[in-house]
């Protein structure tokens, strides 16, 4: 018996278990996924928006802006890291000069902070491997950049560490209204909770329909992108749109917070909701209209591709409300861009809803704000490292090369709460296998600690879904069965 | 563990092992060698197929067996290693910032420095190869070390993307233990790997070899389900109509090595983009004083062998170096690659340095058949060398007599593949 049952572990989720987690309230946030952040939350743009883009009065705008503000304090309580580079967009024709101050009038609309108009020469003073067909550029201080996955995976530790519980492989079957409540039929188990919340991302019209009439539909919006090599991460300093067009902000290049360049998305409407294909057209879309804003950028150095789904539906704004002749039952659907940004604003917003349908809400007075910092053994000076070691010899064995990951950090990953269990699952965490040699290296390492850590057979290490065994059998021995992938579940 | 050595060497495979030695052989007491995996030997622990040593040793060895002597001989010679240290920064002044469980962080004072720390694989994503992200995909060497270290399968129904060495070690290796390998597929229409193992790896068990042809898309949301391959045009680029599905679960790149200069990079050593790896002279020194490199940081080499001779002589230079005995005249003959040479090593020449030859280490950037290799000391033709066939998979040598180089005053040597009609 729950008080309030989250559903879906994506951005949206985890930030609202969190914000619930302040209170005396038993909640449970359930994820379909093996691990939090596991869908559109770790394939987007890694982008903290400003909050010029959104039409003024809608919900995108108000909660943008709001969202962007409370960053600072966010990520500094829950060690995520995030930097505020400022964002560009950029003018590249003589037509495209009305749109920069078009958006700056906006941005003004939504509260945007301390935006100004560039010319030329100041634009390249701030990016000097701008393109030189860029004429003048709206810049925005605010725009930060963010590691996604990172901020969800640290809400939901922190949402645990203060007594949220997280159901992991844990897909909502079907939802009947009770008394007082839902039921939720999950994983052949009945969860009963008095409110429930829908943050389902791209399946949020379907757990919707379980309860109410259809009154939106999220169809998907697949963006495909590059990283490129931290040897070309300075290649800007800001975040670099382009004009936007009816189908979006465009094709971006932007730093991410690890040093690596990040190019796309492109924008293409999909029939399937899971559909993370990436395309030859697509990503040759991406680089060749990346190239138009910024010279310079070499072919060579792309380390990998993915997709993304944008959750999109036709309404065009957030929908965060009660679901129609569903007592209790809320809605927080269409978070599409700039859905991550807004994520802290939405959770407040979330929180209003709850006040104003008298769930007794009573704050806790032993809320943990912070989450226990994480060791990054790179970032360390040389005297802190050798601390480290002395204290715990474990973070004296580099695993990854590349992006030096010591053991000590993936076991810390897979112990803490809302923990790794997957072998993406420690890529996310702590980045084992997200540099160039992209894991060659360092997967059986880290498998071996994976497996030694959760005491399972290395052959049962996954990837990430249950079903995407990394090894098949021993040597000279009969097959494993992976079918049985108990040891896996949290 | 002192904060002083003459000698540091970074990397126990082949190369490190083989500098390390003829370091300590010619008369350098204080020799350490840092390796970050768990044994000595580097890669050719893994390789545990045959086809070591034929050169140097004069008879056949495995990887480990072919590590084995280097390993005793360093043992025996009483040089100091240490293992799961990795080392995070080196400096141009040769200060080596390292770090391991035991000791912590060590900050060691290097009189010389030789750079052993071999290659990487190429990867997935660098050929950004379109599709869906399942597991079940591994470069060569992951999936052999998983096979050979750890003694556990990739899978069961495998295509290898590129006909590199250890690509077709792997299709022999997985056909052995029980999979079914489908399909090599080569983008180039020529394979990359060594003839021998052609014949030993893919033609003995009857598994195709599909050249001019490339994976196009990758299929499977969670495991790798299948793999479409299509031939391609002079380009490169696929031929639609020529596209074919293979059902596979797993999908093993073996589409090149590239040297990892991280460190070199550190030290402000200049990168050769050919190579990829440092700009080095006859001594194997690289433009930083006192650093030397050799191995596959250097150029990725085609035989451990090879690798070995490489590492002698940069242990030797060192250890000259340190007792300053290397003239230091650092301007010299610089080393062109001309038309149809990818790369020449080394990439300058002190003849004060030259015993009695010059070897020359070059690869070529196509398939030549019947063609001449000219070699010019400035604009004269020095030799011309006829080649049945050249392929970019083989690395060639030309020695230049040291004499030939003194009495001239030469200031550049080039080499090149002549022209079709000269």
């Amino acid at each position: 018996m729950y008080d309030i049952a989250v559903i879906g572990a994506g951005i949206i989720g985890c930030s609202i278990a969190r914000a619930l987690s302040k209170y005396r309230l038993k909640t449970v946030l359930i994820e379909k996924e093996p691990d939090v952040a596991n869908c559109t939350t770790k394939a987007n743009s890694a982008i903290i928006h400003a909050g010029f883009d959104a039409k003024p009065g809608t919900l995108k705008a108000k909660l943008n802006v709001l969202g962007n503000a409370a960053f600072d304090e966010l990520c500094q309580d829950l060690d995520v890291p995030f930097k505020r580079t400022g964002s560009l967009v950029v003018a590249l024709k003589d037509d495209e000069i009305p749109t920069i101050y078009k958006l700056h009038e906006q941005g003004k609309n939504n509260g945007v902070p301390a935006m100004k108009i560039m010319g030329p020469d100041e634009l390249r003073q701030i990016e000097p491997n701008i393109n030189d067909d860029a004429q003048a550029a709206l810049y925005a201080p605010t725009c930060g950049i963010i590691g996604p996955w990172e901020l969800a995976v640290a809400l939901a530790e922190n949402a645990v560490d203060n007594g949220v519980e997280i159901l992991l492989n844990s897909e909502v079957e079907n939802i009947i209204k009770v008394e007082n409540g839902y039921v939720l039929f999950v994983n052949e188990r009945n969860i009963y909770a008095k409110y429930v919340i829908n943050c389902a991302g791209l399946h949020a019209d379907e757990i919707n329909n379980m309860v109410a009439a259809p009154n939106f539909q999220i169809m998907p919006r697949r963006g495909e992108y590059n990283i490129m090599d931290k040897s070309v991460g300075k290649l800007v300093n800001t975040v670099v749109f382009q004009c936007p067009s009816k189908l979006g902000k465009g094709v971006l290049v932007s730093p991410t917070v690890h040093g690596n360049l990040l190019i796309g998305p492109n924008s293409e409407d999909i029939n399937e909701k899971d559909d993370f294909e990436t395309t030859k057209e697509g990503l040759k879309y991406i680089y060749e209209t990346a190239l138009r804003s910024v010279k310079r950028l070499p072919a060579g150095f792309v380390i990998t591709a993915f997709a993304g789904l944008r959750a999109r539906c036709e309404r065009g704004d957030f929908i965060i409300e009660e679901a129609p002749g569903a007592a209790g039952f809320i809605n927080v659907a269409g978070i599409e861009s700039p859905g991550l940004t807004a994520a802290p604003a939405i959770a407040d917003y979330v929180l209003d809803i709850l006040k104003k349908m008298q769930v007794e809400m009573v704050e806790k007075p032993d809320f943990i704000k912070k989450r226990r910092s994480v060791v990054r053994f790179n970032e360390l000076t040389n005297a802190e490292k050798q601390r480290l070691i002395e204290q715990d010899s474990r973070y004296g064995k580099i695993i990854c090369r590349c992006e030096t990951v010591t053991e000590g950090e993936i076991v810390d990953s897979i112990h803490r709460n809302a923990g790794a269990r997957t072998l993406d699952g420690v890529k996310r965490r702590v980045r084992p296998g997200s540099g160039r040699c992209q894991g060659g290296f360092c997967s059986p390492r880290v498998m071996e600690i994976i497996a030694r850590e959760l005491g399972i057979d290395i052959a049962r290490v996954v990837k990430d879904h249950p079903e995407s065994y990394i090894l098949t059998a021993q040597t000279k021995e009969l097959d494993i069965d992976n079918s049985d992938d108990s040891g896996l579940l949290t | 563990m002192q904060a002083e050595y003459d000698i540091v060497v970074i990397g126990a495979g082949p190369a490190g092992l083989a500098a390390a030695i003829e370091a300590k052989k010619n008369g350098i007491e204080s020799v350490l060698i840092v390796e970050r995996d768990r044994e000595l030997g580097g890669i050719l622990q893994q390789c545990i197929h045959n086809g070591f040593g034929l050169h140097y040793f004069k008879e056949e060895l495995t990887g480990p067996e072919y590590a084995e002597r280097f390993i005793n001989e360093l043992i025996e010679l009483r040089i100091e290693y240490k293992l799961e240290t990795m080392v995070i920064d080196l400096t141009k002044d040769r200060v080596v910032t390292m770090v391991n469980s035991r000791d912590g962080l060590m900050t060691v004072q290097a009189r010389a420095i030789v750079l052993a720390m071999g290659c990487r694989e190429r990867t997935r994503g660098a050929l950004n190869i379109p599709g869906t992200r399942p597991s079940g995909i591994f470069t060569a060497g992951t999936a052999q070390r998983f096979v050979n270290m750890e003694g556990y399968m990739p899978g069961k129904r495998v295509v290898i993307l590129g006909s590199g060495d250890i690509g077709l070690i792997m299709a022999r290796r997985l056909t052995l233990e029980g999979a079914k390998v489908l399909a090599v597929v080569e983008l180039l229409p020529f394979s990359s790997g060594l003839t021998r193992n052609i014949v030993q790896c893919l033609e003995d068990f009857g598994i195709p070899l599909y050249l001019s042809h490339t994976i196009t898309r990758i299929e499977g949301k969670k495991r790798l389900e299948g793999v479409y391959i299509a031939g391609v045009d002079v380009n490169r680029q696929p031929v639609e109509d020529t596209e074919f599905y293979i059902e596979c679960d797993t999908l093993l790149l073996s589409v090149g090595l590239i040297p990892e200069n991280e460190l070199s990079k550190a030290a402000d050593i200049k990168i050769d983009p050919a190579t990829k790896g440092p700009i080095v002279n006859e001594s194997l020194e690289t433009g930083v004083d006192g650093i030397f490199a050799c191995g596959n940081v250097v150029h990725v080499h085609d035989l451990a062998d090879y690798v070995t001779l490489e590492a002698q002589r940069a242990g030797a230079s060192a250890a000259q170096y340190v007792k300053e005995l290397l003239p230091r005249k650092r301007t010299g003959i610089s080393v062109r690659a001309g038309q149809g040479i990818r790369y020449v090593v080394p990439h300058f020449v002190n003849v004060d340095n030259l015993k009695d030859t010059l070897e020359l280490f070059m690869r070529v950037d196509d398939v030549y058949k019947e063609k001449n290799v000219i070699v010019k000391l400035d604009d004269e033709v020095l030799a011309t060398i006829k080649k049945k066939r050249l392929v970019p998979g083989e690395i060639e040598h030309i020695k230049i007599k040291a004499k030939m180089l003194k009495d001239k005053a030469v200031s550049s040597i080039t080499v090149e593949v002549q022209k079709e009609g000269a």
